[in-house]
């Protein structure tokens, strides 16, 4: 690393005058557990690191008219053990309590999560499928984009950090019938990025499917939206478990898994994928059981 | 151009200047020369390096050291000495939950900042909290009876302390 200078912006107006000031050689830093590495292994360079953890504009969670609010600072640790983001997003609590290590979660950020641009990322697969939208800033304004569209390849974000920053995450507050679940698939339980992952958020009315979104992991260059899952979600009942096994078949034929040495081969990640789906699917179908 | 750091280290005010992208591991073990704090895989994956920061558990080798700047850092070191032993060193000694003590500082850490939030955790809990160190040596079983072992030693001078 060669790092000339570490900022302490204490405001947002601030920040961005530090990245302008540094005209794209800055880097903004949240946790930093994962800009750190890449810097150390030259993944990654930077001539200043711009620190935005401790800024009072980007702390904390609320729900704000329908949204979850998620600011930029907040940590995988206060989102994961956050009582009412339990009850209504489980999907995302427990995507973020699977990430990392205890230490990890302690410091590394959901809006990093996000601008770190993996396809394994547990929080992004589960944003992706909440249908989460990102508030950017930079001195050209603000935008709202979702945060599936945040991908340019792998591990590349269409978020500029030596020039932009996310400042919240906008994840919307499910309605009636509604419910959301997330599971992974790892050779342990910490410390260990996923065989595979997956985040379903599904409409439902009277036991049956009106609509879902499914996003996995890591089996594409981004989380991955299968569409002809999704369009086969639609109408299902959820007490059919041939027709949920049949989602879960073609989510994994749509998957495209890397053969790796750590996480397995292609086939058996695609064989698990559609287990991982199909479990998923059950567990939905036992939580809107429990809702009705 | 070196920065100045200030921070609670171990319960002291203490002044360092650093390299403006130096890790805190860095800092603590080649400037502060607190080798207590083990550099295992550099990368975050094992869990030897971990200090408390305001109380939680962190990871030195990931940790830029100005982000410490005007909080508390607590590194093994700061627990106890060699006369008198915090409550989780005794029982890690005693259920013999160190062998090549490599990984123990983290170890001990974190079951500090378990314990002092949750004084009387379940297994799982214990679990959970640990679940970010590895151990290639004891095979965990012991680590987690000790970690049960010191939340009874500390639960019990809690008491002694109330009925004093």
């Amino acid at each position: 690393m060669n790092i000339q200078d570490y900022l302490v912006p204490h405001h947002v107006d601030e920040c961005l005058a530090m990245l302008n000031a540094w005209g794209g050689r800055g880097r903004l830093v949240a946790g930093g557990t994962d800009l750190v590495a890449s810097l150390e292994y030259g993944k990654a360079q930077a001539e200043a690191l711009i620190d935005i953890s401790a800024m009072e504009d980007l702390m904390g969670f609320e729900i704000q008219d329908h949204e979850l609010v998620v600011r930029a600072g907040s940590t995988h640790r206060q989102v994961s053990a956050a009582p009412r983001i339990r009850q209504l997003w489980p999907a995302l609590s427990k995507a973020c309590g699977s990430v990392g290590s205890p230490q990890i979660r302690n410091v590394a950020t959901l809006a990093g999560n996000v601008v770190n641009a993996q396809p394994a990322a547990d929080a992004a697969v589960a944003l992706v499928a909440l249908g989460a939208r990102a508030e950017i800033l930079s001195s050209g304004g603000r935008r709202l984009e979702a945060v599936e569209n945040l991908y340019g390849g792998l591990g590349q974000s269409r978020i500029d950090s030596s020039r932009e920053i996310l400042v919240a995450l906008r994840v919307p507050v499910p309605d009636a019938g509604e419910v959301n679940v997330y599971g992974r698939v790892s050779p342990r339980n910490s410390l260990c990025l996923p065989i595979v992952n997956a985040a379903l958020s599904l409409k439902t009315a009277g036991g049956t499917v009106l609509s879902g979104r499914i996003a996995m992991g890591p089996v594409s260059d981004r989380p991955f939206r299968p569409e002809r899952a999704e369009a086969a979600l639609q109408g299902v009942a959820l007490k059919d478990r041939a027709a949920l096994s049949e989602v879960g078949r073609i989510a994994g034929e749509e998957a495209n898994p890397r053969d790796s040495c750590l996480r397995g081969c292609s086939d058996y990640r695609r064989q698990l994928l559609t287990v991982l789906i199909r479990t998923l699917l059950e567990d939905a179908a036992a939580q809107t059981a429990e809702e009705a | 151009m070196m920065k100045a750091l200030t921070f609670t280290l171990n319960g002291d005010q203490t002044r360092v200047e650093v390299d403006p992208g130096e890790l805190l591991l860095d800092v603590l073990r080649r400037r502060l020369f607190l080798t207590g704090t083990k550099k295992g895989c550099g990368e975050g994956e094992c869990g030897a390096c971990t200090v408390l920061l305001d109380g939680q558990p962190v990871l030195a080798c990931l940790l830029p050291a100005m982000k410490v700047q005007g909080r508390a850092v607590t590194t093994i070191e700061g627990l106890g000495h060699e006369q008198r032993l915090h409550p989780v060193q005794e029982a890690f000694l005693e259920k013999g939950a160190v062998q090549c003590g490599f990984c123990t500082p983290g170890m001990v850490l974190s079951s500090k900042s378990l314990l002092d939030g949750q004084p009387q955790p379940s297994e799982d809990e214990i679990k959970q909290a640990l679940s970010g160190h590895l151990c290639r040596c004891t095979g965990y079983v012991q680590i987690l009876e000790a970690v049960k072992d010191a939340a009874e030693k500390m639960t019990r001078a809690e008491g002694r302390k109330g009925h004093a």
